[in-house]
């Protein structure tokens, strides 16, 4: 307990030192960038946007560093993370919420699965090693050296067309409005399917191999050939004893990638111009819009600590080794 | 003496066809009901494998190329262990012949609390058992190797070194054994803990009646906790004796050097000597006696003729025997 307590104060602190490096950086841009971005844009920019960036860049010389630290860190409890002028005039909290939904369950979803089949499939190669199992590791390794993006442009390119069953790009049909209804679902899930196959094809063969490769190490060890000695079945030794010892470093490398979920496949949705916060970042990008893209980056930023401290949770329940008596 | 398991020409190769390394050749062995048989030789003399490919727990590419164990159980006929089936197989293992591994620190599975791993082995060969008196059976093991109940619950981790392999021991005899293996039991352990344990183990030898076949390169060792000593060079077996017998008159001059390579702690004082050399290499086998190129008193037939195990031509060698031409031998035992 009290390691975990440690943990969470670490986490904390990480999670501090990130949000006020996030507040310091547009503020330690040279110059005046509000001038070269009101340039950029050529007039058309509204005296409120004009403002918020002033407010973004600590260029507003009424105020103090530390009154606009204060500042910026009351903004954040609201929730208000400054105006997008990409959106203009929405506010970046608000874009953040409506795009974070779709990479979530995108991208979530196929995670957890891309990791329980990787895993199993890891399993049963490792255990069977030296069958007919081995010839699928070429494949695997093919696969999992093969970038996402790659992968999405030749699905679309090869599965998509007028009349192909996969719609090349989006999230849902553009003629149908976001509602949890019998039309939107459906639409949704024909949309997701090519990015999540996608993602899963070049994924699961990650876990399939990292796994495969735990068993075989975890195989040699002593205490599998006492549990073999014992006489236990064939399944609880793999099961119990193999497998069981082997989950252990891919329990940490599956929370990490948890915390990747939000910004890690940004080119697969920039691929399929899919509403998540990948392709919300490239149009950001795009704009300068500095306040979505800070937006972002935090949303990023927290979600790997949330991760992290999910990894750290994870091993201190499954390997007594980490918990510290006290 | 009433035997309980007979090996008989047990060779034992890793790997297949011409690069095949011969470990375990021509191996034949008795142990009786109740006696400690020591094993002793150098590293890579096949002790070990020769004990995983009596319980079949060699991993790939170790492979049995011949052979038979022959296991007397206490009740019923006795049958060959290289042909059960593998539920057959299952069945024995633990139950007929528990081992005690080499690795103590290694040998506990450090996710699994101890009465897990206590408790699975019952779970597996007595499933009819309840989980109250599988937990009572456990402790008394625990009690049994002087391990309080109270550690039931703890991870390998928190024990020492010589606790877990009490564990082990706790664990091995859990079934009530007929014969228990003990590879190198004590070698990660420091010399007061190795021999509390053996000293702990031979006293419950006594209680419960189970035979041992107790592996070592201690030589020492084995001269005190063993009734009968093998030596085991190159795969073969060398020398087979009582403890006494091979300690003051050892013949085989591989037993000579292992013998004089460790002080005695009474007695005269003695010059210590080690063997010259190095053990074989398996792969590459020297022709005749394997001894005899580092042997020092080697002479015409050794390079070229294999010594058979036998009883040597002595007026008290009867209950011994030899492979070396020193001692040329009447009939081969076996």
């Amino acid at each position: 307990m009290k390691y975990f307590l440690q943990r969470i104060a670490f986490y904390l602190f990480t999670a501090w030192a990130a949000i006020t490096l996030n507040f310091f950086i547009p503020r330690m841009v040279p110059g005046d960038p509000v001038q070269s971005l009101i340039s950029k844009f050529r007039g058309q920019m509204s005296t409120e946007a004009i403002n918020s960036l002033y407010v973004l860049f600590g260029l507003d010389d009424n105020k103090g560093l530390w009154t606009q630290y204060v500042d910026y860190w009351k903004q954040l409890f609201q929730g208000d993370l400054g105006l997008s002028f990409t959106f203009f005039p929405s506010p970046v909290s608000e874009i953040i919420g409506d795009a974070l939904p779709w990479t979530v369950t995108l991208v979530g979803i196929t995670t957890v699965i891309s990791f329980l089949i990787g895993t199993s499939l890891g399993v049963l190669a490792g255990w069977r090693r030296g069958s007919w199992t081995d010839g699928l590791l070429p494949v695997t390794t093919f696969f999992s050296s093969v970038p996402y993006f790659w992968l999405g442009i030749i699905a679309i390119y090869l599965l998509t067309g007028p009349d192909s069953f996969f719609p090349s790009s989006g999230g849902f049909d553009s003629a149908l409005v976001p509602a949890w209804d019998q039309y939107f679902i459906p639409s949704a899930l024909q949309h997701s399917l090519l990015p999540a196959l996608t993602i899963l094809i070049s994924s699961v063969s990650g876990w399939i191999l990292s796994m495969r490769n735990m068993m075989v190490t975890v195989s040699s060890e002593d205490y599998i050939t006492v549990a073999h000695a014992k006489g236990l079945s064939e399944r609880r030794v793999a099961v119990s004893y193999a497998a069981r010892n082997a989950l252990l470093p891919n329990i940490s490398g599956f929370a990490l990638s948890l915390g990747f979920i939000v910004g890690g496949t940004l080119l697969v949705e920039i691929v399929f111009s899919y509403p998540g916060l990948g392709f919300i970042l490239l149009q950001a990008l795009g704009a300068k819009d500095y306040p979505l893209m800070q937006g972002i980056f935090l949303v990023i930023t927290i979600s790997v600590l949330v991760a992290n401290l999910l990894a750290d949770l994870a091993y201190l329940l499954l390997d007594p080794r980490t918990r510290k008596e006290g | 003496m009433e035997p309980v398991l007979e090996i008989r020409n047990l060779n034992v190769d890793y790997g297949l066809g011409d690069k095949a390394v011969r470990a375990v050749r021509d191996v034949n062995l008795t142990l009786h009901r109740g006696e400690v048989l020591g094993l002793a030789g150098e590293s890579g003399s096949g002790k070990s494998t020769l004990a995983y490919g009596l319980t079949r727990l060699l991993a790939p590419p170790g492979v049995i190329t011949g052979g038979e164990v022959i296991y007397h159980p206490e009740k019923g006929d006795p049958y060959d262990v290289l042909g059960l089936s593998d539920r057959g197989l299952r069945e024995f293992r633990w139950a007929e012949t528990a081992i005690v591994f080499q690795g103590a620190m290694n040998s506990l599975n450090p996710v699994h609390k101890i009465s897990t791993q206590l408790t699975d082995v019952l779970k597996a060969h007595e499933p009819k058992m309840s989980e109250h008196s599988r937990n009572a059976r456990a402790r008394e093991m625990l009690k049994l190797v002087g391990i309080s109940s109270d550690r039931m619950d703890a991870y390998p981790h928190q024990l020492s070194g010589g606790m877990r392999q009490r564990v082990m021991i706790g664990m091995a005899l859990i079934l009530q054994p007929q014969v228990v293996i003990m590879d190198e039991p004590t070698t990660a352990l420091d010399v007061v803990m190795q021999r509390q344990i053996l000293g702990q183990l031979i006293e419950l030898r006594e209680r419960l009646g189970f035979s041992v076949i107790f592996i070592t390169h201690d030589l020492s060792l084995l001269v005190e906790f063993s009734n009968r000593i093998a030596i085991m060079y190159g795969g073969r077996i060398v020398e087979e004796a009582p403890a006494a017998t091979i300690y003051r008159d050892a013949l085989h001059p591989y037993s000579k050097g292992l013998l004089s390579s460790f002080p005695a702690l009474r007695g005269p004082r003695r010059e210590l000597a080690g063997i010259p050399g190095s053990p074989p290499d398996l792969a590459g086998m020297p022709t005749g006696c394997s001894f005899h190129p580092r042997c020092p008193k080697a002479f015409e037939p050794c390079s070229t003729h294999i010594p058979v195990l036998g009883r040597p031509d002595s007026p008290d060698g009867a209950a011994r025997s030899v492979a070396c031409w020193l001692h040329p031998t009447e009939q081969p035992v076996g």
